[in-house]
């Protein structure tokens, strides 16, 4: 019973890690993970969230195995 | 329809010529071929730019590259369309994205080859972190799509 998460671009160099593991809860969300494991309530301005590769909002509730991710504004092309 | 994110250098008008050529018998009835090419410049924000890593999210990338190309393919009348994103390390000049689409009418391959490019430039998950003679920088923003919110 565990979810995997995921740092991508500069908020994994501010969080000072690329990969976390974290066990599931039920009831978790989006934001509660992120409070968990930076001690933080916000995300940094801009921030995006994704859950099994989905954008999603910070309320989204998390299932066991899910996969949630944080990255800052994205810059490709 | 293809995707393709690629970890080396890619040509992009060899791209466009190895998909037309797959099209077949198909291109007698495309009267439209619209492409767009991003490549890396040299300078941003006033300082010049030597290298850039390209960093991209595996699974989500891909997925969402291709739902933007699938929709763009049922809101226009496309005969076909590709994309092609660089990934990892970077010089000045090397091609960063195609997009192409192939319809029967201008039309809808100019408005869609654009639709899809601004999709990507403001949704799909990559990163560009420049290398410049002041050290290692994230790109905060992409530069607007607009020529009217543009500034050098």
């Amino acid at each position: 019973m565990s979810i995997k998460v995921r740092f991508f671009a500069s908020l994994a160099d501010s969080v000072g890690r690329r990969e976390a593991e974290c066990p599931h809860v039920p009831g978790m969300t989006v934001a509660s993970v992120w409070l968990d494991l930076t001690g933080s309530e916000l995300l940094p301005d801009g921030a995006l969230c994704a859950v099994n590769h989905d954008y999603c909002t910070l309320d989204q509730v998390l299932s066991d195995k899910d996969e949630v991710a944080y990255f800052p504004p994205v810059t490709g092309g | 329809m293809r995707v393709l994110i690629r970890l080396e250098a890619f040509d992009p008008f060899a791209e466009i010529r190895i998909h037309q050529d797959a099209l077949g018998a198909r291109c007698t009835s495309i009267g439209a071929l619209a492409s767009f090419i991003g490549s890396m410049r040299d300078f941003n924000d006033g300082e010049s730019v030597e290298a850039m890593t390209l960093e991209h999210y595996p699974g989500m990338t891909d997925k969402h590259l291709e739902r933007i190309a699938a929709e763009a393919i049922s809101k226009w009348s496309l005969d076909d369309l590709l994309i092609v994103h660089r990934v990892g390390e970077v010089r000045p000049g090397d091609p960063i994205v195609l997009v192409a689409t192939w319809s029967a009418h201008r039309a809808h391959a100019f408005e869609s080859c654009r639709a899809v490019m601004e999709a990507l430039k403001s949704t799909a998950p990559f990163w560009k972190k420049e290398q410049s003679a002041s050290g290692a920088r994230w790109v905060a923003n992409n530069t607007p799509g607009s020529s009217a919110d543009f500034k050098q």
